[in-house]
């Protein structure tokens, strides 16, 4: 469902550009939204979440699409917990449609879903690796990195069960924005991936904006 | 033939239990739907290194597939295969739509406590799944996506998700052929989707076979380049094992 949000990027409380094959990471309050702006257009940005105060409780891709009954992710939909909890709704999407099935791109998928020998290739779960272990405070690591939202990605199931890989409804300047029901930890690793058409071979910035 | 005639072990799991071993590489896990209606939680897990573990989106999109059967390969999110289905009598298993949890089977089917019917009380799978992962220093940071077996959850054009009852018909039969060690976590409680007016209570008989070793022509292996190369990686993790 498209949905186009009221708040106006010069009164944000933050903003920040995070280019592609980067990390980002940030609490976000409950009651704040965050905005993630797919600055050029077809780009991925795997994210995950985190309960703040407890990282042990994090976002759940089952979870959340069984709650809704349905396996994309647009205005409206409710991100749940493992444990069951409303960790952010989406408030705002001028996409239309989120993947949240498809999972991350690793070093080691890359090696069966192109060739062996792209396994030296830089890749979101590598990003997200750097994140937790720079930031041991968090006391995160790869047990945490589970199963991820692909913002901006469009992953079509087929009623007889197939899953495809369609051509990007993203564009320039296109945006999702969430209101956070709990304090959250975001974890994104803007997508590197060199392989598929899905970003025209040509990663690009996504910009990300919070407003109290 | 794909293995043993007659079964190394054969055992029952009760209805709204769970239980979990370690499968050996070159072994057959035949799960078996006892009386119809069943549902099978599964969880897997390289005892080596647990940080090794079924991946759904990984499974799934390697195979440009929302729904697993005969042919297809459980990917690790490590890039290899743990496990190929070689046989399946259903043609739809889901591993989207995770487990139950204490809410959901509370508010669904209602509270039944052991002190009220000892071992029939009601269980759900996300305490059964914690309960099994503890045996191996494993817990919530571990849960991952599940497998159903047994279950069918389609999906329409916009995405909306539709649960499909009676799928399953008794003696219905998944063989599961183990391409590495394996820690496998079951439970039987029912589908988070279930809409049955009774907790669903329905016995899942598993049965242990050795396995023939796999050609080059085996229809798993070939069944795509991906899994080609899942098989090539898993290869690789036994290049130094006799
Ligand atoms: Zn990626």
């Amino acid at each position: 469902m498209i949905k186009a949000s009221t708040l106006h990027p010069e009164t944000a409380a933050f903003r920040e550009t995070v280019p592609a094959g980067e990390y980002f990471l940030k609490v976000v309050k409950a009651g704040e939204t965050i905005r993630i702006l797919d600055r050029e257009g077809n780009q991925a940005a795997d994210t995950l979440f985190y309960n703040a105060h407890n990282p042990t409780e994090r976002y759940s891709a089952v979870d959340t699409i069984r709650a809704q009954g349905n396996v994309y992710l647009t205005a409206g939909s409710k991100l749940m917990s493992s444990e069951n909890n409303l960790m952010l709704e989406i408030t705002a999407d001028t996409c239309g449609r989120h993947d949240t099935l498809g999972g991350a791109c690793a070093a080691e998928s890359n090696t069966t879903r192109y060739a062996l020998e792209k396994k030296c290739m830089h890749a979101c779960r590598d990003s997200w690796l750097v994140a937790v272990t720079e930031h041991e405070e968090l006391g995160l690591s790869k047990r945490d990195i589970t199963h991820n939202i692909n913002f901006f990605m469009n992953v079509p199931v087929t009623a007889d069960g197939g899953l495809t890989f369609a051509d990007g409804i993203s564009d320039a300047g296109k945006y999702v924005e969430l209101k956070a029901a709990m304090d959250v930890l975001v974890m994104i690793s803007n997508c590197p991936q060199l392989n598929n058409p899905c970003n025209g071979w040509n990663p690009t910035p996504i910009e990300v904006l919070v407003w109290n | 033939m794909l293995h043993s005639a007659a079964p190394l072990y054969d055992d029952l799991i009760p209805g709204g239990s769970h239980w979990s071993f370690i499968m050996r590489r070159g072994h057959v896990l035949r799960l078996i739907d006892e009386t119809g209606g069943a549902n099978v939680g599964m969880l897997m897990y390289n005892p080596e290194n647990p940080l090794e573990r079924y991946n759904m989106p990984d499974t799934l999109k390697n195979q440009h597939t929302f729904l697993l059967t005969k042919g297809h390969v459980l990917l690790s999110d490590m890039g290899r295969v743990m496990a190929s289905i070689v046989r399946d009598d259903l043609g739809w298993h889901d591993t989207v739509s995770g487990t139950c949890n204490a809410e959901l089977v509370e508010t669904r089917w209602g509270r039944k406590t052991y002190q009220d019917a000892h071992n029939h009380y009601h269980r759900n799978g996300f305490t059964s799944f914690l309960n099994e992962l503890a045996k191996y220093g494993l817990g919530k940071k571990d849960l991952t996506a599940n497998l159903n077996w047994f279950s069918k959850v389609k999906t329409d054009d916009e995405g909306n998700m539709a649960y499909v009852s009676d799928h399953s018909h008794a003696g219905a039969t998944v063989d599961l052929r183990f391409e590495m060690d394996t820690i496998v976590v079951l439970h039987t409680c029912p589908h988070p989707l279930s809409p049955a007016e009774q907790y669903p209570s329905h016995p899942l008989r598993y049965q242990l076979f050795k396995a023939a070793p796999v050609t080059d022509a085996d229809p798993c292996k070939t069944s795509s380049p991906e899994a080609t190369r899942a098989f090539a990686n898993t290869a690789l993790y036994h290049l130094m094992q006799a």
